[in-house]
């Protein structure tokens, strides 16, 4: 349960941090609060040669509002986005990350960079149609949440790629629920309702690769069906698959329940 | 790798390597062993300890990068004189531990509750408590202390 020996590099600015990654020829990572990277460092399950701890390059930390949106800093803790009070949906759904010491570290970028399939800020953030800036060695770019999650902790990420800030637009109404076994676990099911306009969206974490707008329940909402409506149609087009913690017919259980709170919080009647 | 950090209000200094966890350079380099390592993967919150304030896993952050940080530990918690602090002395009167392996991380987090959640109630303290694995007290003994301790602290003699 030890990591690895490896190379330790603390760049003072996004710049070198590309350059290291560069450097590093696709055996570099970065090291942000380091929640998920170290327990898969220390299980030997990653071995990179380089560690480049961005956790001291300036300007990363913040949360500010951005018209109709909230920017967050790729090094925003989890608990900044707890305590924040102008995107009240990243609040609650970081609320539910792990416990009080992993969000004092976890990151926003970090979250978004592991891509794991029960994250809850990557569903936040396909739910959001938040936008992801990445610095690389050809300057920054910008992309579609929904394009950065390509499968199972994947993205479209190259090696040499930092996620510096997400923005996330606000939604005029909202809903939040998630299932997992105790508080802080990984969740079997997240399901976030936003509202952009006149159109309701449904997404859903935990039951695919990678978050899922829920279409099939999207569309049933657009005809003015009712939560429950919804719901079923939620837990049919998902496609969850079994393991030790829940069957298919438990997941697709959990999914529309979690779907059917998560619209009637944002007020959708039952 | 040098690192200096201060440790318990005292200036203390490491030479690491990089892979060597806050964890172990707390045990193993400068023997504050009351810092417990259990799962050393994050999960089982018996390693906590407060860094600039705030808890964190100690199995989870790399020695490097505490460098000009303070950290406090559970040795760091009773007075000067030796005198238990009042959160250890509502775990010994409550039985808020048995084999005591969980109990470093257990006083600290509870401290950090107390400072940030003045007055917790007991599903606050449950909720709090979470991250932080118990084998042997049921968790009842530990909630009552931590209980304890918030309503001694809010009502001073």
């Amino acid at each position: 349960m030890k990591c690895a020996p490896f190379d330790y590099v603390r760049p003072a600015g996004v710049g070198e941090v590309v350059t290291t990654l560069r450097q590093a020829g696709g055996d570099g990572k970065i090291l942000a609060g380091g929640q998920s990277l170290v327990p898969v460092m220390a299980m030997r399950m990653a071995r990179p040669s380089v560690l480049v701890d961005v956790n001291r390059v300036p300007g990363l930390s913040s949360v500010e509002t951005d018209g109709d949106a909230v920017r967050v800093g790729a090094l925003a803790r989890h608990a900044l986005l707890q305590a924040q009070p102008d995107h009240p949906l990243l609040a609650e759904a970081a609320s539910w990350i792990g416990h009080t010491a992993i969000r004092t570290r976890g990151t926003t970028g970090g979250s978004l960079a592991h891509a794991d399939p029960s994250a809850e800020l990557p569903v936040v953030a396909v739910a959001t149609g938040a936008t992801v800036s990445v610095a690389g060695p050809d300057g920054v770019r910008e992309l579609d949440a929904a394009e950065l999650f390509t499968g199972m902790m994947t993205t479209s990420l190259a090696d040499d790629e930092m996620i510096t800030s997400v923005r996330f637009p606000r939604p005029s109404r909202w809903g939040f629920a998630e299932f997992a076994r105790r508080h802080g676990d990984f969740a079997l099911v997240t399901a976030v309702v936003t509202e952009f306009g006149d159109e309701l969206r449904v997404t859903l974490g935990g039951v695919s690769a990678a978050p899922m707008r829920a279409h099939a329940a999207e569309e049933v909402l657009a005809g003015g069906g009712s939560a429950r409506d919804a719901a079923r149609a939620a837990s049919e087009e998902i496609e969850p698959t079994a393991d030790l913690h829940g069957s298919v017919p438990f997941r697709r259980a959990m999914a529309a329940e979690m779907v059917r709170r998560a619209l009637v919080r944002t007020g959708v009647e039952e | 790798m040098d690192v200096h950090l201060i440790v318990n209000g005292e200036r203390a200094h490491v030479d690491v390597e990089p892979r060597r966890t806050l964890a172990d350079a707390l045990r193993e380099d400068l023997g504050l062993t009351g810092t417990h390592l259990g799962c050393e993967h994050g999960v089982c919150g018996a390693c906590t300890v407060l860094v600039d304030g705030a808890p964190a896993r100690a199995c989870l952050m790399f020695a490097v990068q505490a460098d000009g940080a303070e950290v406090t530990t559970v040795e760091g918690l009773q007075d000067g004189d030796g005198a238990l602090h009042p959160l250890q002395e509502a775990f010994v009167a409550h039985h808020g531990l048995q084999c005591g392996f969980c109990t470093p991380g257990m006083l600290m987090t509870a401290a950090h509750l107390l400072d940030t959640h003045p007055g917790a109630d007991r599903e606050t303290i449950r909720a709090e408590m979470a991250g932080n694995i118990c084998r042997c007290t049921g968790y009842q003994g530990i909630v009552d202390a931590v209980e304890a301790a918030g309503n001694a602290r809010d009502t001073p003699a």
